[in-house]
C-alpha cells in the first residue's frame, strides 16, 4: 500500500477572494436598513421581536403620560428606550448579515453587468445588450471577449480566464460536447471562437437566485427556521400568558405589579436572542455558501446538506490529484520492455489526457524516440474505456482498462497472456493504475499510472465519520487499485469501474437504508444520478443537463468541496441550536434579577430571594434589559461566522455545545447584568 | 428515612417484572393466562363486536378511544342523576344535581378522580361500583393502551418492516389492547391489594352503615353512623391506576381506609407501582433496551429533589403555627399514625403520579410541600398517571430532541426519523396549552370576587386556587381543598380543565409520534444524537425543568413562595 502521499495542503474553501469585510459603508446602508424594518409589516416576520416593538409603544406611550401628569417618567422612558435599542439590534443583526451576502453576490454579478453580446440569429450576428439574452439564445464568442451570460458551448472549444468569477488565475478549457462545456457568465474568452446557447432568462441564472436567497423581502424560511420560528413563537405566547395573568393574581393576593415591570419582564423572559439574529444565521449559512463559491438553488438545500450521511466522492480531484502518471512499463512474459514503451507511446502520442503525456514522456526518459504517429485516433469513451490508434501500417494499438483490452484482443481471436493476471494485479495492489497495452490480438504488457493521494485527506475523512459522515470513492479503476487508494486514503467503502449507471443505483441503495446521499457530477450522464441524491453538487464546467439536475453548483468546479458543503450545513444548525440554547439558559438570571424586583414592594421579605444583591428594583430592571439587548450585537459576530464545527461525535459535540451554551448561558448573564447593575448604581450615585 | 427508602426500593423492585409482564401483555403474546382468561376476552370482543386482531392507524385508535370514552361518560351521568331510583342503595342515597354530576362523570372518566362531593354520603353502592371503580379500573388501562399505541407509533408501527414511507402505521388494536391489559394486570392486582387491605381492616361488605350506640350517653349523641361498603376493592383500584378518589371524603386519612402504618405502606407503593413499572416497559416494547435508563434517570432526577424538599418542609414545624407553641415536625392537619415523614412522601407521589389520593390536608402543608405537589402536578411526568406520564414524558423528550439535536449540526432525529415543522407546531400547541389553561382560569377565578369561596385571603389563597386547576388539568385529582368547590362555576371551569388536561396532551403526541413513525429511517451513527446518554438525560432535565420554571416562578411567587416568605418575615 505505498501510495505516494504529497506533502501540499487541501484547498482552503472560503478563502477566495469575494469577502467584502463590514466596511464603513455596508455598516451605514445597515444601520438604515435596520431602522428601515422598524414597519410593523416587516416586524411581523418575527413574532419575538414584534411583541418587544409592542412594549416599546406600549411603554412609550406610558412615559408621555407620565410626562404630562407631571410625575417621574425617567425610568420608564430608559425601559422604552432599551426596548427599541433591542429591537434594532435585531435587525441590524438581519440586515449586516444581508448586506455582505448582496457584496458577495453583487461582485459575482458585477462583472457581466454592462457587457454586450453577439446573437446569432439565421446565422446573422446582432449586437445585443448582455442583459436581454433570454433562454436559448444562442452567442458567439471570440478570444478577448467575455462570455455575456451562463452558457453551455455547443461548438467549438476554448481556453477560459475564469478568475473574474472564481478567483483561480489558471486558464481552464472548455470544448463543446464534453463533460466541460459549461461557461459563466462575465469570464473571458483567452484564446479560439465559441458558440454558446444560453442558460437561462435574465434573473433566473443560478446566481440570481442564490442572490434571492440572502435577500430579505424574497426570502424563504428553510424548513428547520420554520420549525424553530414556530417553537420560539409558542414560547413567546407561553411568556405573554404568564405576564398578562400576573398582574390578576397579583391584585388577588394584594401585590400591586407595576405595568412598566410587567413589558421588562415578559421581553427579558421571550426568547429575544435567538430571535433576534435567527435570520442572520439563515442569511449567514446561505453566504458561507457563496463565500465557498458554492451556489444553492434553495437555502433548504444548504440546510439540508448537514444531515448528509453518505458522500459520494469522485476519486480523482478530490482524493488524488489526479493527474496521474506512468512510472513503470510491465511487460508480460516474452515481450521486450521497449516493445511494450513503444507501443505505448505511439497509442499515447495524440491523447490529450495528463495520464497520455506522461506514458509519452515516461517512454522518452527510457529511449523511445517517436515524436509523432500517422493513423486514425481511436478516442476515449466511457463506454468502450479504452483508447489508442490504428496506425497507417495496420497495427491497432490500443490501451485502456484490463477487461476492455481483453475484450479487444479476445475479439480479434488473440489470447490474453496466462501471466497477466498477475502483472496486473500486481501494480494494482501497490494502488497504481494498471493499463494494459495491446498491438492488435497481442497483449504486450502493463503501463502502470500511480496517482497521488492528497495529504490531510484521511484526516478530513475521519472527521467526517465522527461526524457520522460516511464516504464512498467512486473511481473507474479497477478494483484492485480502488481498494488500494481507498485504504490509503481512509474513505469507508469505494465502487471500482464506475459507470453513471452504477452511481445511480449506490445513490438508490443508500436511499433505500434511509440515508440522505450527496455527490458530485458534470457529465449529461451525470444527471440522473445528481438529481436522485438528495444534495447534487453539479460542476460549473458540467453540462447544462447536469446544472439543471444537481441543488447546487461549484463555481470552481472542484469536486472535492462537498465535503465543504456538509460542513456548511451543519455549522448552519449548530449555530442555531446553540444560541437558542444560550438564549433559554439566559432566562435564569434574569428570572433571578427580575422578580425580586417586580415584587420588592408589595411582597414583605422579597428581598431575602435577591440573590443578586441588585442596586435596587429599578436598576436591577434596567441591567436585565440591557444585558438583553446587549447580548444580540455580541453575538452578531458568532451568528454571522457560525460556531465552530469541531469534528466529534455527536454525544461529544452535545456535551461540548452545552457546556459552553447551556452552562455558559446559565452562568455569563449573572455577572455581566450584576456588573451593569454596579455600573449604574454607581452612575446614579453620582 | 429509612422507610422512606424501603418504600422506594421495593417499589421499584416490584415494577422491574411488571414492566417486562405489560410489555409482554401488549404484545398479545401467548400466555399462561391464555386458558383461564381467553374464552372472558372472547366474551368481551363479542358483546363489544370488535375484532382485536385488527390493527389500527392513530385516527382509528383515537377514534375509539374518544368513542368509548363519550359512551361511558354518558352511562355514568345517567347513573349519578337516577341514582336515587336504582337499585344498590341501602342508605337511600338521592340524585346529584346536574353540574356536580357532570364533573364527578368527567372527573371519573378523565382518570382524574377529582371529588367535589363526598362518596360516602352523596354516592349509592351502585354509582360507586358499577360507575366510579369501573371507570377506575378501566381509564387508567385506556391511557397505558394509549402510551403503548405512541410508543409502537413512534418506532414505525407493527407494520413498519412492510410499510412504506408516508403510509399509515398500524398502532395496535384499541380494544384488546383496554381489554388485556384489564384481565391480565390490572384485575389480577387489584384482588391481591384489596386482600391485603381486607386483612389490615378495610372493610369489604355490601351491608349498609352501621350504627354504634356512644357509650358516653351525656354527649348528646343517640347514636353513631358508620358508612361502610366493598372499601377495600375500590382502595386497591383507586392506588394502582392513579385514580385517587377514595370511598370515604377524607381519602385515605379516614381509618377505615387506611388503618395501619402496613396498610399506609401498602398504598404508598401502589401509588407508584405501574407508573414506575410503565417505564420498564418501554425498552422490552420497542426493542430498545437502554432508552429505560434514560427514561428512569431523568424522571428520578426530577423526581428525588422534590420528595427530599417535601420530606424536609414537613419535617420543619408548621410555618403558619410559628408563634404557637408548636415545636417539632409540622403535624397540623397530618394523621399522628403516620407521621410527617410518610405524610409528606405520600403526598409528594400523589401529585407526581397524577394519583390524587390523600393521607393528610395538602392544604396544611408547609410552604415547601406546596411547591413539591404543585410542582409534581406541573411536570406530570415524573412518573405521571399510568400510561399519560410517559406520553407527557415523551412529548418533553421531543422538545429536548428538537433543541439539542440541532447542536450536533442535523436536523434533529428521533429514532432516526426527522422532527420538523409539522410535529414542533402540534408540539408547540401542547407547550402553549397548559400555561394557557391552568393560569388562564386561575386568572379568571381571582378577577370574579365571590367566585373563588376561598377559606384564606391572600398568598395562600391563591395557592388554593391555583392548586385546584394544577390538580385539574393534570388528572390528578388531590385538593389543596379550603375552596367552597361544590358551586356551578368551580364545577363547569374544573370540567372544562379536566378535559382540556386529559385529550389534548394524550391525542397530541399520538399525532406527533404516527407523523413521525411515517417517515424515512435514517440509520443511527456516530454523528446522530445519542439519546440514551448522560449528557442528553442532563439536558433534558435543564429543559424539563428550566421551561416548568420560567412558565410557572411568577404564580408560584404569588403562591407558596410568597407564602413562605411572608410567614418567615412574621416569624419571631
Amino acid at each position: 500500500m505505498n501510495v505516494p502521499v504529497t506533502q501540499s495542503p487541501l484547498p482552503q474553501h472560503g478563502a477566495k477572494a469575494h469577502r467584502p469585510g463590514l466596511d464603513r459603508a455596508a455598516f451605514m446602508a445597515a444601520s438604515i436598513d435596520a431602522l428601515r424594518k422598524l414597519d410593523p409589516r416587516v416586524a411581523v416576520r418575527s413574532p419575538v421581536m414584534f411583541v418587544v416593538l409592542v412594549g416599546t409603544v406600549v411603554t412609550l406611550v406610558i412615559a408621555a403620560e407620565q410626562a404630562a401628569a407631571g410625575s417621574a417618567f425617567g425610568f420608564t422612558l430608559a425601559v422604552s428606550l432599551i426596548l427599541l435599542a433591542t429591537v434594532l439590534f435585531a435587525n441590524f443583526a438581519e440586515a449586516i448579515a444581508e448586506a455582505r451576502g448582496r457584496g458577495q453576490a453583487a461582485s459575482l454579478r458585477s462583472t457581466r453587468a454592462q457587457l454586450s453580446a453577439r446573437r446569432l440569429v439565421d446565422n446573422r450576428e446582432d449586437r445585443v445588450a448582455a442583459s436581454t439574452l433570454r433562454r436559448g439564445d444562442i452567442v458567439v464568442v471570440s478570444a478577448g471577449e467575455p462570455i455575456p451570460a451562463d452558457g453551455e458551448i455547443i461548438e467549438g472549444l476554448a481556453s477560459i480566464n475564469e478568475a473574474a468569477v472564481t478567483g483561480e488565475s489558471a486558464p481552464v478549457l472548455r470544448e463543446a460536447g464534453t463533460d466541460r462545456s459549461g461557461v459563466i457568465g462575465g469570464t473571458q474568452v483567452l484564446s479560439d471562437r465559441i458558440v454558446v446557447r444560453v442558460a437561462a432568462d435574465p434573473g433566473e441564472s443560478f446566481l440570481d437566485r442564490m442572490i434571492k436567497l440572502v435577500e430579505g423581502a424574497q426570502r424563504q424560511k428553510t424548513p428547520n427556521e420554520l420549525a424553530l420560528t414556530v417553537l420560539l413563537a409558542a414560547m413567546t405566547l407561553v411568556f405573554l400568558i404568564v405576564c398578562a395573568s400576573l398582574p390578576i393574581f397579583g391584585a388577588f393576593v394584594g401585590a400591586k405589579v407595576d405595568l412598566v415591570m410587567l413589558v421588562a419582564l415578559l421581553v427579558c423572559l421571550i426568547p429575544t436572542t435567538i430571535g433576534g439574529l435567527l435570520p442572520a444565521i439563515g442569511i449567514a449559512g446561505m453566504n458561507r455558501a457563496l463565500q465557498a463559491n458554492l451556489v444553492a438553488k434553495s437555502g433548504k438545500a444548504v440546510e439540508l446538506a448537514g444531515d448528509i450521511d453518505t458522500l459520494l466522492l469522485d476519486k480523482t480531484g478530490t482524493i488524488t490529484f489526479g493527474d496521474r502518471r506512468a512510472t513503470e512499463f510491465v511487460p508480460v512474459a516474452g515481450v521486450a520492455t521497449h516493445q511494450l514503451r513503444d507501443a505505448a507511446v505511439l497509442a499515447s502520442l495524440s491523447d490529450p489526457t495528463p495520464e497520455g503525456k506522461s506514458i509519452v514522456l515516461l517512454g522518452r526518459e527510457q529511449g523511445s524516440t517517436f515524436r509523432e504517429a500517422q493513423g486514425e485516433v481511436i478516442a476515449f469513451s466511457a463506454h468502450t474505456r479504452m483508447s489508442g490508434i490504428d496506425l497507417a501500417d495496420g497495427r491497432q494499438l490500443r490501451k485502456g482498462a484490463g477487461d476492455a483490452i481483453g475484450k479487444f484482443v479476445v475479439g480479434l481471436g488473440g489470447a490474453i497472456p496466462s501471466d497477466l493476471r498477475t502483472t496486473v494485479d500486481t501494480v494494482a495492489r501497490r494502488g497504481a493504475t494498471p493499463i494494459v497495452v495491446a498491438d492488435g490480438a497481442r497483449m504486450l504488457g502493463v503501463v502502470a499510472l500511480s496517482d497521488v493521494v492528497k495529504s490531510g485527506i484521511r484526516e478530513r475523512f475521519a472527521q467526517l465519520r465522527a461526524l457520522g459522515v460516511r464516504t464512498i470513492m467512486i473511481t473507474g479503476d479497477n478494483p484492485l487499485t480502488a481498494a488500494a487508494i481507498a485504504a490509503a486514503a481512509g474513505v469507508d467503502g469505494f465502487i471500482a469501474e464506475a459507470t453513471p449507471d452504477a452511481k445511480l443505483a449506490k445513490i438508490r441503495e443508500e436511499q433505500a437504508g434511509g440515508r440522505l446521499v450527496a455527490m458530485v457530477g458534470d457529465g449529461t450522464n451525470d444527471a440522473p444520478a445528481l438529481a436522485q441524491a438528495d444534495i447534487g453538487l453539479a460542476m460549473n464546467s458540467g453540462t447544462q443537463a447536469a446544472k439543471e439536475a444537481g441543488n447546487m453548483v461549484d463555481l470552481d468546479s472542484d469536486p472535492s468541496k462537498l465535503i465543504a458543503v456538509v460542513e456548511i450545513g451543519k455549522q448552519l444548525l449548530v449555530t442555531r441550536g446553540a444560541l437558542t440554547t444560550f438564549s433559554l439558559a439566559n432566562d435564569v438570571s434574569k428570572y433571578f434579577a427580575i422578580i425580586p424586583a417586580v415584587f420588592a414592594a408589595s411582597i414583605p421579605g422579597m428581598a431575602a430571594v435577591d440573590l443578586m444583591r441588585m442596586g435596587s428594583p429599578q436598576t436591577a430592571v434596567l441591567s436585565a434589559l440591557i444585558f438583553n439587548a446587549l447580548v444580540i450585537p455580541a453575538l452578531i459576530p458568532l451568528a454571522l461566522r457560525g460556531v465552530r464545527l469541531r469534528a466529534l461525535t455527536g454525544d461529544a459535540l452535545l456535551r461540548t455545545n452545552m457546556l459552553w451554551f447551556g452552562v455558559g448561558g446559565v452562568l455569563l448573564p449573572f455577572a455581566a447584568i450584576k456588573l451593569i447593575d454596579l455600573l449604574l448604581s454607581a452612575a446614579a450615585g453620582l | 428515612m429509612l422507610e422512606i427508602a424501603i418504600i422506594l426500593g421495593l417499589a421499584v423492585l416490584l415494577a422491574w417484572p411488571l414492566g417486562h409482564y405489560l410489555a409482554h401483555v401488549l404484545r398479545g403474546t401467548p400466555g399462561p393466562l391464555d386458558p383461564l382468561l381467553g374464552p372472558i376476552e372472547r366474551g368481551i370482543y363479542a358483546l363489544l363486536r370488535v375484532d382485536p386482531a385488527r390493527g389500527m392507524s392513530w385516527v382509528g385508535y383515537a377514534r375509539a378511544f374518544v368513542a368509548t370514552n363519550v359512551m361511558l361518560g354518558a352511562v355514568m351521568f345517567a347513573m349519578l342523576m337516577l341514582q336515587g331510583r336504582l337499585p344498590l342503595n341501602p342508605d337511600g342515597i338521592g340524585g346529584m344535581s346536574w353540574d356536580l354530576a357532570l364533573h364527578t362523570m368527567v372527573s371519573f372518566v378523565t382518570n382524574t378522580n377529582q371529588q367535589h362531593y363526598s362518596g360516602q354520603a352523596q354516592l349509592s353502592y351502585m354509582s360507586q361500583l358499577a360507575g366510579i371503580v369501573t371507570l377506575q379500573v378501566v381509564t387508567p388501562m385506556m391511557g397505558l393502551a394509549l402510551a403503548a399505541a405512541v410508543l409502537r407509533a413512534l418506532v414505525g408501527g407493527r407494520n413498519a418492516a412492510t410499510a412504506k414511507e408516508g403510509e399509515a402505521r398500524d398502532v395496535g388494536n384499541y380494544y384488546a389492547d383496554v381489554v388485556r391489559l384489564s384481565t391480565r394486570v390490572f384485575v389480577p392486582l387489584g384482588i391481591v391489594l384489596a386482600l391485603a387491605l381486607s386483612w389490615q381492616g378495610v372493610p369489604s361488605s355490601f351491608d349498609g352503615a352501621a350504627k354504634a350506640i356512644p357509650i358516653d350517653a351525656t354527649a348528646g349523641m343517640q347514636e353513631q353512623v358508620i358508612p361502610r361498603g366493598p372499601v377495600a376493592a375500590m382502595v386497591a383500584v383507586k392506588q394502582l391506576g392513579t385514580n385517587g378518589g377514595g370511598w370515604y371524603g377524607p381519602n385515605s386519612s379516614v381509618p377505615l381506609e387506611n388503618p395501619t402504618p402496613l396498610s399506609n405502606a401498602l398504598q404508598t407503593i401502589a401509588i407508584i407501582l405501574l407508573p414506575i413499572a410503565v417505564v420498564f416497559m418501554v425498552g422490552p416494547l420497542i426493542g430498545r433496551k437502554r432508552i429505560t435508563p434514560l427514561i428512569f434517570g431523568v424522571m428520578t432526577a426530577i423526581s428525588i429533589p422534590l420528595v427530599a424538599l417535601s420530606v424536609w418542609s414537613e419535617q420543619q414545624p408548621n410555618a403558619a403555627a410559628l408563634g404557637l407553641a408548636a415545636p417539632g415536625t409540622n403535624l397540623e392537619g397530618k394523621e399522628v399514625r403516620f407521621g410527617a415523614e410518610s405524610s409528606a412522601l405520600w403526598a409528594t407521589l400523589t401529585t407526581q403520579t397524577s394519583n390524587g389520593s390523600v393521607n393528610a390536608m395538602h392544604d396544611s402543608l408547609n410552604p415547601g410541600a406546596g411547591i413539591a405537589t404543585l410542582s409534581g402536578m406541573l411536570l406530570n411526568s415524573t412518573w405521571g398517571g399510568v400510561g399519560c406520564g410517559l406520553i407527557n414524558f415523551i412529548a418533553w423528550l421531543l422538545l429536548t430532541i428538537f433543541v439539542a439535536g440541532l447542536m450536533i449540526g442535523r436536523t434533529p432525529e428521533v429514532f432516526g426519523r426527522k422532527l420538523e415543522t409539522r410535529e414542533i407546531r402540534l408540539l408547540s400547541l401542547l407547550v402553549v396549552w397548559q400555561p394557557l389553561v391552568v393560569l388562564g382560569l386561575s386568572a379568571i377565578s381571582v378577577a370574579v370576587p365571590g367566585w373563588t369561596g376561598n377559606s384564606n385571603p391572600g398568598f395562600h389563597g391563591f395557592s388554593q386556587v391555583f392548586y385546584e386547576y394544577t390538580s385539574a388539568f393534570a388528572n390528578n385529582g388531590s385538593g389543596f381543598e379550603g375552596l367552597g368547590d361544590a358551586t356551578v362555576w368551580w364545577n363547569l371551569s374544573c370540567t372544562f380543565a379536566l378535559l382540556a388536561g386529559r385529550y389534548v396532551p394524550l391525542l397530541i403526541p399520538l399525532a406527533v409520534a404516527a407523523s413521525l413513525g411515517a417517515k424515512r429511517v435514517a440509520p443511527e451513527n456516530t454523528g446522530t444524537l445519542k439519546i440514551e446518554s448522560l449528557t442528553f438525560g442532563a439536558t433534558m432535565v435543564a429543559v424539563v425543568v428550566l421551561v416548568a420554571l420560567l412558565s410557572y416562578l411568577p404564580a408560584f411567587v404569588l403562591g407558596p413562595i410568597g407564602e413562605w416568605l411572608q410567614l418567615s418575615a412574621a416569624a419571631p
